[in-house]
């Protein structure tokens, strides 16, 4: 009888966790909107998704989001223009082409940059990546978007390579071997028929990398100069929406309007990210069909 | 034929040289990081306080604290995440709770870290009146590190053939009792490698516990889970931007074994996948 | 079953730190929290005072004046240091939570303003500094120096030193006026990278407390009345007439009893006061050698 008794409550526990689970999401989403609320019950909420001037400590301040997202759009959109065709092309490379030996090699080298800290980029992007970008572009300074893009890019790979080698490998051997049958050499396989065959998972990468560059913090806020002006160009400083939170909130007094604004532009990290890799899985689920 | 052949080769050559664009810079930081922080490793180093200003001695309670965040994060992510992952393959049907728990998966994995710092500083800190302590960090990284966990234990789950499942259960053992015996014990070393994986991540993550249990200087161990620590990474962070002309070689020397404890973690954790390669013989 | 063992050792270490979680009543624990400015005096301070009271331990965590004050409205730390004085509605929420907060100067820190080292600018005007840092000159040239277009360097938006900088330096001490700073000034997150950036930029121009100066940088002397120029130190601070200066402070819940009372008495004894001349900070009153 005692061992039905556990039985019962390991289940229990088994039931529980799934359900704790998603009492997290809702949880980080409740506590978000929460104070989100209580900034749009004394700041019009148009005010702050339309406004253009990120004035938190003046009086009266605005809470003009656009410069942060412009800031936050404008290095993913350039991180994303350079990791995404490096990382397939590499994902190419070990995934079909790299023998044995090689294969496993590359792979474990793409997991140590996974775990490289982004503190420790971001401290790399100070002492060198910045001045060599500013050097190189004859730039007023080297803390600009562009130093950012460069780092953000280079963490994102290891995202968009392995999802997409996963991609990639999951591809059926019958599509390859029935091109070679028809003549086709090996790199016109994978470029006509292995590629577009992966395309879905490949798209689920990208989504992937954009949340991981999007949601990044630590490096943006080092390297990027966070001035809240609306970019025109990468060369420009810039300031992100992660690193607006992580930058004010030790300032911020408890309870004020500022405090409540950070965690509204938390709550709009949130949404992105969500719709972001919603919408990954739905090209993940289609790859696997 | 021969054009389609030379394009091959220009493309496979092509393809090569993007690997190495990739690889190249990993070394060379790698490179970077060992040279310039070489000159700061000593036994002081890792075993002493900071001392004068943070200019001189080491980075013991930082290491100590990284470490002690660590094995609190496991504590409560790895019980939660693999009894989840043991939900979702062996018990779930498909219906509306379980589809909740997937996307409840999907998302977390995608959630910021700077956000769950947020959540972390309001729900452990402010709400639960835990202050800023290591309960609050390792909850706050806990549940950022599931994700890892639930989906590296799910593959190892599902990786174990179904004929083994189905016999165990036509022997009159009970849904627990084949898990526990039947599916458990083949799946562990991938459930070590994911869970190793994503602690590591855990280790060298800044922004999930600048408001939640990071100190700047505080020079002996912890007493209870209700105290700060410093942590590495975020002594890394307040070194190189917060302390005056500390020597270039302690940030780098603090970067590098930053770097180093993470990558023993990675080592680990691939000696931990290729054993379980060779042992699998289904 | 090696795996039994390594959860039983978790537990258990789980357990042992919940176990010292009774936090006896004569605790001999000092939590400081606050300003990033005075982070690094407050860090030498603990270190010399724990060397005199080796049974009491301090901690000390930056993040900002406005976390410390937070923290100590919640009642989870003794001192908050605080380089601006504590708002109305801050003290007003701490009255509301039974605290009476205390406040207590415990030293001076004066503005340095700094430039590039090849830099020929030697010093400048208050209302130079105006018209620099809200935008209004844009080249070095109107002050002496190359023809290069000035790259403005500023504290993140919510650190004290930014919102005093503002006060005094855009707004010119003026309640009523609304200036604010040059959209394109860069909001670095500390004053170190304040300091590497300026040393590895020929354009650039920042400004932080006197703890931070070295001499990658040339430190400027200022002036109000453009005859007298002079430069932030000790004694001109001391004499104010260094025009960049503001008190720093230390906020307690209530007068400073016990070990707490013990680190006040220590800061303001002429050793703990020898600390902030350490950190490039003024004491409150000149040392006798």
């Amino acid at each position: 009888m005692n061992r039905k008794w556990t039985e019962t409550v390991i289940e229990a526990a088994i039931r529980l966790s799934g359900f704790l689970l998603i009492a997290f999401v809702f949880l980080i989403f409740l506590f978000l909107l929460k104070d989100s609320l209580s900034l749009f019950r004394v700041y019009p909420f148009f005010d702050f998704i339309a406004g253009t001037k990120w004035l938190p400590i003046s009086e009266p301040p605005s809470f003009g989001i656009v410069p942060l997202v412009m800031g936050s759009f404008m290095v993913t959109a350039g991180a994303i223009a350079i990791c995404v065709p490096i990382g397939v092309a590499a994902a190419l490379y070990i995934a079909e082409i790299a023998p044995g030996f090689l294969k496993t090699i590359l792979k474990s080298l793409i997991e140590v940059l996974a775990s490289i800290p982004s503190v420790v980029l971001g401290f790399i992007g100070i002492v060198w990546l910045g001045p060599f970008v500013k050097n190189l572009f004859h730039l007023r300074t080297g803390m600009c978007g562009l130093t950012g893009v460069f780092l953000l890019a280079f963490m994102a790979l290891p995202t968009i390579i392995t999802i997409s080698e996963d991609a990639l490998a999951s591809v059926p051997r019958m599509y390859k071997e029935a091109a070679y049958g028809l003549g086709a050499t090996k790199w016109q396989a994978l470029w006509r028929i292995v590629l577009p065959a992966a395309s879905s998972g490949i798209m689920a990468a990208i989504m992937l990398g954009i949340g991981r560059v999007i949601g990044e913090t630590m490096v943006v806020m080092m390297v990027t100069g966070n001035a809240p002006v609306i970019p025109t160009s990468l060369l420009q400083p810039l300031r992100t929406l992660t690193a607006t939170i992580a930058g004010e909130m030790g300032e911020a007094v408890s309870g004020s309007d500022h405090y409540y604004a950070l965690f509204a532009v938390g709550l709009v990290l949130f949404i992105i990210t969500f719709i972001l890799n919603f919408t990954a899985e739905r090209f993940l689920r289609r790859t696997r069909r | 034929m021969n054009g389609a052949k030379l394009r091959e080769k220009i493309a496979f050559t092509v393809l090569g040289f993007v690997t190495l664009l990739v690889i190249l810079p990993i070394l060379l930081i790698l490179y970077y990081v060992i040279s310039r922080g070489w000159g700061a490793m000593s036994w002081e180093f890792l075993t002493q306080n900071p001392r004068n200003g943070m200019k001189e001695g080491g980075i013991f309670p930082a290491l100590v604290g990284t470490i002690l965040l660590v094995i609190g994060t496991m504590a409560f992510s790895l019980p939660l995440g693999i009894l989840s992952a043991i939900y979702l393959v062996e018990y779930a049907r498909d219906n509306l709770f379980t589809r909740m728990i997937k996307l409840s998966v999907v998302n977390l994995s995608g959630i910021p870290s700077i956000v769950y710092g947020l959540f972390g500083f309001t729900v452990f800190v402010v709400f639960l009146h835990f202050g800023a302590s290591i309960l609050a960090g390792s909850l706050t990284l806990a549940i950022m590190s599931l994700p890892v966990i639930i989906t590296s234990t799910k593959e190892a789950l599902e990786a174990v053939p179904m004929s083994y499942r189905e016999i165990s259960l036509s022997l009159g053992a009970t849904r627990w009792q084949t898990i526990r015996y039947c599916v458990l014990p083949y799946a562990i070393p991938g459930i070590l490698t994911g869970t190793v994986l994503s602690l590591s991540r855990a280790a060298g993550e800044t922004a999930p516990i600048l408001f939640t249990v990071a100190a700047f200087y505080l020079p002996h161990l912890p007493r209870s889970v209700f105290d700060q620590v410093m942590a590495l990474p975020y002594h890394l962070y307040v070194i190189s931007t917060q302390v005056p002309n500390v020597p270039e070689k302690f940030s780098f020397g603090t970067g590098l074994v930053l770097i180093a404890l993470v990558c023993l973690m990675n080592v680990v954790s691939i000696v931990l996948r290729a054993h379980f390669r060779k042992k699998k013989q289904w | 079953m090696k795996k039994r063992t390594l959860y039983l050792l978790c537990f258990l270490a789980t357990f042992y730190f919940f176990d010292g979680c009774k936090r006896s009543a004569d605790r001999r624990y000092i939590q400081i929290k606050g300003s990033d400015t005075m982070v690094n005096a407050a860090q030498l301070l603990s270190e010399k005072f724990m060397q005199q009271y080796q049974d009491i331990f301090v901690a000390i965590t930056g993040g900002g004046s406005g976390v410390g004050i937070a923290s100590l409205i919640n009642e989870t730390c003794d001192i908050a240091t605080a380089s601006r004085e504590m708002k109305p509605k801050e003290i007003e929420m701490a009255r509301k939570r039974g605290g009476n907060p205390v406040e207590i100067v415990v030293a001076y820190d004066g503005i340095a303003v700094i430039v590039n080292l090849k830099n020929p600018v030697e010093q400048l005007t208050m209302k130079d500094l105006n018209r620099i840092f809200t935008g209004q000159a844009g080249n070095w040239k109107e002050f002496g120096g190359p023809d290069l277009p000035i790259v403005l360097l500023s504290r993140e938006v919510s650190s004290g030193t930014h919102i005093y900088f503002k006060e005094e330096v855009i707004r010119e001490g003026k309640r009523d006026s609304t200036a604010e700073f040059s959209p394109d000034a860069l909001l670095l997150t500390s004053s170190q990278t304040i300091v590497e950036e300026v040393a590895n930029n020929q354009a650039a121009i920042g400004y932080f407390g006197m703890g931070y100066i070295s001499d990658r940088a040339k430190t400027l002397k200022v002036g109000s009345d453009g005859v007298h120029f002079y430069a932030p130190d000790i004694k001109n601070v001391l004499s104010k007439q260094y025009p960049l200066s503001r008190p720093l402070y230390f906020y307690t819940n209530g007068d400073p009893v016990g070990i707490v009372k013990q680190f006040v008495d220590f800061t303001l004894s002429p050793e703990g006061q020898r600390q902030f001349a350490e950190t490039g900070f003024v004491p409150r009153e000149a040392l006798s050698e």
